[in-house]
């Protein structure tokens, strides 16, 4: 399973994303790989989940992929029962 | 790289009065150009990712992270704070108004990432928020984010 996370460059708030993301499959014993990417060469990618802060659903919305919106970025509790929910839906 | 490296002491500012998204990026890029960590140009960069791309840079309700990119006129990687003495709307759908602000200047694309983490794990915690957002003296302020960061990991 690809997991990838979205921003607008690729190395600051999508890199926060994954990092929190990698924390949680490890302490959750799920195994899948994580990718920050960014918006202007995100479309040529393909990934099973995108997770995205929640002011770029526009850029989403026709994406071949399950689509995770955050709305805090800093809130673990938030990411983990988002992702968990989606990786759920997915097996 | 750790977060206190990253971190420059002296761009930590308490409660400024700034009132528009611009002039708080204007006020964060200046403290980082007399830190000689930026160029002028990059202070631009900053408000051009932000017409572009849209708010999200309001990573959770009130804390704005700002950067560009590297090769928009990065001397070496930095990150500023300034809190604001009233909170600034951006825009964002949900996470306005802004009174935390960060602002990250990075080399490449990896170099950061150890702090960034660091960063981020102390945005998570309640406790560092309130530390951040309970100070009206910049010094005291500057004082207590490093005593915080480099004593609680």
């Amino acid at each position: 399973m690809i997991i990838a996370t979205l921003c607008g460059m690729g190395f600051g708030t999508s890199m926060m994303l994954k990092l929190f993301i990698d924390d949680i499959l490890k302490a959750e014993g799920i195994k899948a790989e994580t990718s920050p990417w960014d918006l202007g060469t995100f479309k040529g990618n393909k990934a099973d989940i995108v997770v995205a802060p929640i002011d770029m659903e526009p850029h989403l919305r026709d994406y071949p992929a399950k689509i995770v919106l955050i709305k805090n970025l800093v809130d673990k509790a938030e990411i983990k029962e988002k992702i968990l929910k989606a990786i759920r839906e997915l097996s | 790289m750790h977060l206190e490296d990253l971190l420059i002491k002296n761009t930590i500012r308490a409660k400024l009065p700034l009132h528009t998204r611009d002039e708080i990026i204007q006020k964060a890029g200046e403290l980082l150009m007399e830190a000689d960590a930026i160029e002028p140009r990059y202070i631009q960069a900053m408000k051009k990712v932000l017409d572009e791309l849209g708010p999200y840079c309001v990573i959770a309700p009130g804390i704005a992270l700002l950067h560009a990119r590297p090769e928009d006129g990065v001397k070496r990687a930095c990150l500023s704070l300034q809190t604001l003495q009233d909170p600034v709307n951006f825009g964002h759908s949900t996470n306005d108004p802004v009174d935390l602000v960060f602002t990250l200047g990075a080399k490449d694309k990896k170099g950061h990432i150890e702090a960034l983490a660091e960063l981020a794990g102390f945005l998570s915690e309640e406790k560092f928020l309130q530390t951040a957002r309970s100070f009206e003296n910049s010094l005291t302020l500057q004082k207590e984010i490093f005593e915080y960061i480099t004593t609680r990991k």
